[in-house]
């Protein structure tokens, strides 16, 4: 693998990882949110 | 290499989920009751995650053929940029969570509703009809006519004449639009083998079947006003907006072009039909509010 491949390869991790801690933090708010208007139903 | 976070996205077909997301919450807005707003945006958030599920499906199964074609050849797997083990993986667990969290937010009728769609798309559409007949956007239809009847069932709990009525517009304005961008993709189609009605049953015959579903579907879309299920709003727009439509697939279905960069016709009836769409169920739920008001 060439420098610029493993350069590739992480940024590419990177992003992933940003993009999946944002959608893990919208389904924590998404869920709060259900279950308050659950519970108020 | 892994693959980009957007290749996950395109894998999830987003500019068909933009109808399908339209379709559906014009069917939650009309349905009588009441659904919590979070709630509403959960229902429609899991049929935008329901569609795309089936999407990626679509193109896992698909990967080899979409090679073949120009128009889908850039997708992330034919291109090389994803493998399909990670697009099954992707695709069969998002249908399992927008299947599930439909069932919690809002009830399991919706949910199974929604999962109907999901297995439709794949196995019947994709799997079962798409490579065998030239009939499969007419049967497979159906499967993109659900989100109506999903988001109906989000607030209610059940289904009723409207949404079945918007069901059924859908699938039939369905071959009339497939069908028109089959006619100016038809050789995509005969590289990649499909047997798509231009290239099974050649353009006459496609031509004819436009202006034939066309009729079917203008019935359709009248359904709802002459059943006194809409009131004026939707009538009036559902009678300019289906005689445009008419006069486009009249167009079409007098056209002898063949050569596919030359045919205007076809390409303005695709286009169309989109809009078309949108101005029909847009008009439903300002029918709605009109009558609320």
């Amino acid at each position: 693998m060439t420098p610029e491949e493993q350069k590739l390869i992480q940024a590419r991790q990177r992003s992933r990882s940003i993009v999946m801690a944002v959608v893990l933090f919208a389904l924590v708010m998404l869920f709060f949110g259900i279950t308050i208007a659950k519970m108020s139903h | 290499m892994p693959a980009d976070w957007r290749d996950f996205v395109a894998l999830t077909k987003p500019r068909v989920m933009t109808l399908v997301v339209f379709t559906g919450l014009c069917g939650l807005l009309v349905a009588p009751g009441h659904l919590s707003p979070i709630l509403a945006f959960t229902a429609i958030l899991c049929i935008a995650l329901g569609a795309g599920a089936a999407g990626a499906l679509n193109q896992w199964y698909e990967a080899d053929r979409d090679a073949r074609m120009k128009r889908t050849a850039g997708r992330p797997l034919p291109a090389g940029r994803m493998d399909r083990q990670s697009a099954l993986h992707f695709g069969v667990g998002l249908s399992f969570f927008s299947v599930l969290l439909m069932g919690f937010a809002t009830n399991w009728f919706a949910a199974f509703i929604l999962a109907v769609s999901i297995l439709f798309y794949v196995f019947v559409y994709t799997i079962w009809l798409k490579p065998r007949t030239a009939q499969n956007i007419v049967i497979g239809g159906a499967a993109g006519a659900f989100p109506p009847l999903i988001g109906w069932a989000a607030v209610t709990g059940d289904v009723a004449a409207l949404p079945v009525a918007l069901f059924m517009l859908i699938f039939f304005w369905t071959p009339p639009h497939f069908w028109a961008l089959a006619l100016f993709v038809r050789m995509d189609y005969a590289n990649a083998g499909i047997p798509m009605l231009p290239v099974v049953a050649g353009e006459r015959t496609t031509r004819r079947q436009i202006l034939f579903y066309t009729v079917i579907m203008a019935a359709a879309a009248l359904a709802p006003v002459l059943l006194r299920l809409t009131g004026l709003v939707y009538g009036l727009t559902a009678l300019i907006a289906t005689g445009i439509f008419a006069v486009l697939a009249v167009q079409v279905s007098l056209s002898h072009e063949t050569d596919p960069a030359q045919m205007r016709a076809e390409r303005r009836l695709f286009k169309y039909s989109v809009l078309y769409l949108f101005l029909i169920f847009g008009a439903v739920v300002v029918d709605h509010w009109v009558k609320l008001a």
